[in-house]
């Protein structure tokens, strides 16, 4: 008798748990890039997939293609009955506070964007906390007392990038001097590796010896063009010490596939809430990498000095001005 | 059959067989990728106007397409090979946002005909210059437009990165306009009649578009500037000869071919979007080349084509939203195939059609 409910109840809990698993249903809209854009797409699409494999759990997706299709599948998936649905990039904002609102019981999630509302759960990163980091290792590395940036497009986020970076440098000398270049003013920008090399090699003509690329995948130029002239660089998003191995003095993490993750599994284990999450680098959110192809570019002094940096920052007792606060940089 | 009833017979029956061709070799690809070609085109038929929203959205970028096929056509009867719709569109666009930004307040009545004009003025400029250029100094406007469009990206990217971005916004982007210049939808323009449709983008801009195709026939073939724009296009120099100026036509038609292509900035942003941003026009202008050239140049085949593409559009991403297996790039693929051989390889069945056709018409008469 015993083993016979013992065994019901087990039947039970696997169907209860079969059915937890039918009912979750969730989603993800990519934006313009597409999911293999080597960037931020790609990073969420990352995230997702682990928690596809860990879970078996299957998601639906969508890559937009015209500016119409974001409400249009947003909309789509929500009436489904889809749920957490992720809307990727700033670029939704408007379409998703459309849709939220006619949705008001499903959750959505945006990254890089803020949308004030009940049921939407906003997660933005702080650029530039963790530019401001790789900015001190390029300012104690360069021995020319020059570095570079290169941006991708021109835009606001790009900026912000570039002005943590720069503070980062100047507070560890500020008689160094930063290059700037942004790569285009057109989305196509984010997507011409040749440009971005020939970019970096004017900056590394002019005396620079590393340049830090936030650039989409026009900053593989700039990695390249570092390997080739003996010169140092700085990867973005992801980690990408391995592309250039030596030569890649460390990358700049936005850890937007962690974020993406973290919107499946608190969705799936009921633990999500709507409300804003700012991604910094107390949260690990942002972060620079150290791997076994830049340890030997980083020395001890330089890695107690950002670790020094980096508890002043989450304590607040160094300040970064963030760009997008008043579309303006204290130092160039 | 006359001789016109048999051309039209052609024409017909080779893009027909275009068309078919294209979606039989899409078909094949979709097959080999492991999905039932028969249902992805079921799908992709009942995504573009199986249900009302579907038909909605498909009208909606029909409603685009006509305007940049017509400027297109424009060019194409006057001899110019004008690819500078993208950034015509985006430039008209401005204008209409710069309009809806100043004079939110005003009523809809007042605001859409200055909307209509302010696109026209920046289109147009957009397009006469390198008209100008080609009038008067020869330079291909295949080039000219081409650069054209670049520098109206840069353009709108600075002014929308810089200007007119509200501050703290992160999206380089406008702030939206306010409600009473927006465009009525159609579900709002049904709801007066007291009918009810689901919500699309789809708005009045679709029957200011059909109006446009009426406008554009009756201007190019019944008018005396339609038929000297058509004469310098067939022969320059024997236009020239006849007492046309043939840099007025040139200049003339790069003006209207800039204004239409505006009107996508009516659709867009005072229909749609509500707000001025970045590439709102991405890809419209390209493929008003496609819609033109395979509509024959002609308003009625502008409309099919449009139509056409819309059903592409719209049906492609449902394609891809219900089997998952197909992507974006599967979609663009279909597109492809269906450019390059109803545009491109248009003439592939030509001699054994036209043959049949001869056939069909000696045993009739």
């Amino acid at each position: 008798m015993k083993r016979l409910i013992s065994s019901v109840l087990l039947v039970g809990v696997f169907l209860w748990s079969a059915s937890q698993v039918m009912a979750y249903k969730p989603a993800v809209v990519f934006d313009m890039g597409g999911k293999f854009d080597k960037s931020f797409n790609e990073g969420i699409w990352n995230g997702l997939e682990k928690f596809r494999k860990e879970t078996g759990i299957k998601y639906r997706e969508f890559e937009v293609q015209q500016e119409a299709q974001r409400e249009q599948f947003l909309r789509k998936l929500a009436k489904r009955g889809s749920d957490p649905i992720i809307a990727v990039g700033f670029g939704q904002a408007a379409a998703l506070s459309k849709v939220a609102k006619e949705f008001p019981k499903t959750r959505f999630s945006i990254i890089d964007m803020v949308v004030d509302l009940p049921n939407v759960q906003s997660i933005i990163f702080k650029e530039h906390e963790g530019s401001f980091l790789v900015g001190v290792l390029a300012a104690m590395k360069s021995k020319s007392g020059k570095v570079g940036f290169v941006g991708g497009m021109d835009i606001p986020l790009i900026h912000k990038f570039a002005c943590g970076y720069v503070q980062g440098v100047k507070y560890i000398n500020s008689g160094t001097t930063v290059y700037q270049k942004m790569t285009g003013t057109t989305p196509a920008a984010w997507s011409d590796p040749a440009r971005g090399a020939s970019l970096a090699k004017t900056m590394f003509d002019s005396g620079a010896d590393i340049v830090y690329a936030a650039a989409g995948s026009t900053g593989l130029g700039v990695l390249q063009s570092a390997a080739d002239n003996g010169k140092m660089s700085i990867g973005v998003d992801s980690n990408q010490n391995h592309l250039q191995p030596g030569s890649v003095l460390t990358s700049m993490l936005k850890r937007v596939d962690v974020a993406a993750y973290e919107v499946f599994k608190t969705g799936y284990d009921n633990s999500w809430k709507a409300g804003f999450k700012v991604l910094g680098l107390a949260e690990d959110g942002v972060g620079w990498a150290l791997d076994e192809h830049n340890a030997k570019l980083v020395s001890s002094a330089m890695k107690s000095k950002v670790e020094q940096v980096r508890k002043g920052i989450i304590s607040g007792s160094i300040k970064v001005h963030d760009y997008m606060s008043n579309n303006k940089c204290p130092v160039e | 059959m006359n001789e016109r009833q048999a051309n039209t017979l052609v024409v017909t029956l080779v893009t027909i067989a275009n068309l078919f061709i294209a979606f039989l070799i899409s078909g094949i690809v979709i097959w080999v990728l492991g999905e039932d070609p028969w249902f992805a085109l079921k799908t992709m038929l009942y995504g573009a106007f199986g249900y009302d929203e579907g038909l909605g959205y498909t009208l909606y970028y029909s409603t685009n397409f006509i305007f940049t096929g017509l400027a297109f056509a424009i060019g194409f009867n006057c001899g110019l090979f004008n690819i500078g719709a993208e950034g015509q569109a985006y430039i008209g666009g401005l204008g209409v946002g710069l309009i809806c930004l100043w004079l939110e307040n005003w009523p809809l009545w007042l605001v859409f005909p200055l909307a209509v004009l302010v696109s026209i003025i920046f289109g147009g400029v957009w397009g006469a210059i390198p008209g100008y250029f080609k009038a008067k100094r020869g330079s291909h406007e295949v080039v000219t437009t081409i650069m054209f469009n670049f520098i109206a990206s840069v353009i709108m990217v600075n002014l929308l990165s810089h200007v007119l971005r509200p501050p703290k916004e992160m999206s380089p982007e406008s702030r939206e306009f306010g409600e009473r210049v927006w465009i009525p939808q159609m579900h709002e323009i049904f709801d007066w009649f007291g009918l009810e449709i689901t919500q699309t983008p789809l708005n009045g801009t679709f029957i200011f578009a059909l109006v446009c195709l009426l406008l554009v026939w009756r201007f190019i073939w019944y008018t005396r500037w339609g038929y000297e724009l058509r004469t310098v296009g067939i022969n320059e120099t024997a236009a020239a000869y006849a007492g046309i100026s043939v840099s007025k036509n040139i200049i003339i038609a790069m003006v209207i071919g800039g204004g239409l292509a505006g009107f996508v900035g009516i659709n867009e942003i005072m229909g749609s979007s509500h707000r001025l941003m970045l590439n709102f026009q991405a890809g419209i202008g390209f493929t008003g080349i496609a819609v033109s050239l395979i509509g024959r140049n002609h308003p009625l085949g502008i409309f099919l084509a449009a139509l056409l593409f819309g059903i592409l559009y719209q049906g492609g991403a449902e394609l891809s939203f219900e089997l998952q297996t197909i992507d974006r790039h599967m979609v663009v693929l279909i597109q492809g195939l269906v450019i390059l051989f109803a545009g491109a390889l248009e003439n592939l069945f030509r001699p054994q059609i036209e043959q049949l056709v001869k056939r069909i018409s000696s045993e009739d008469s």
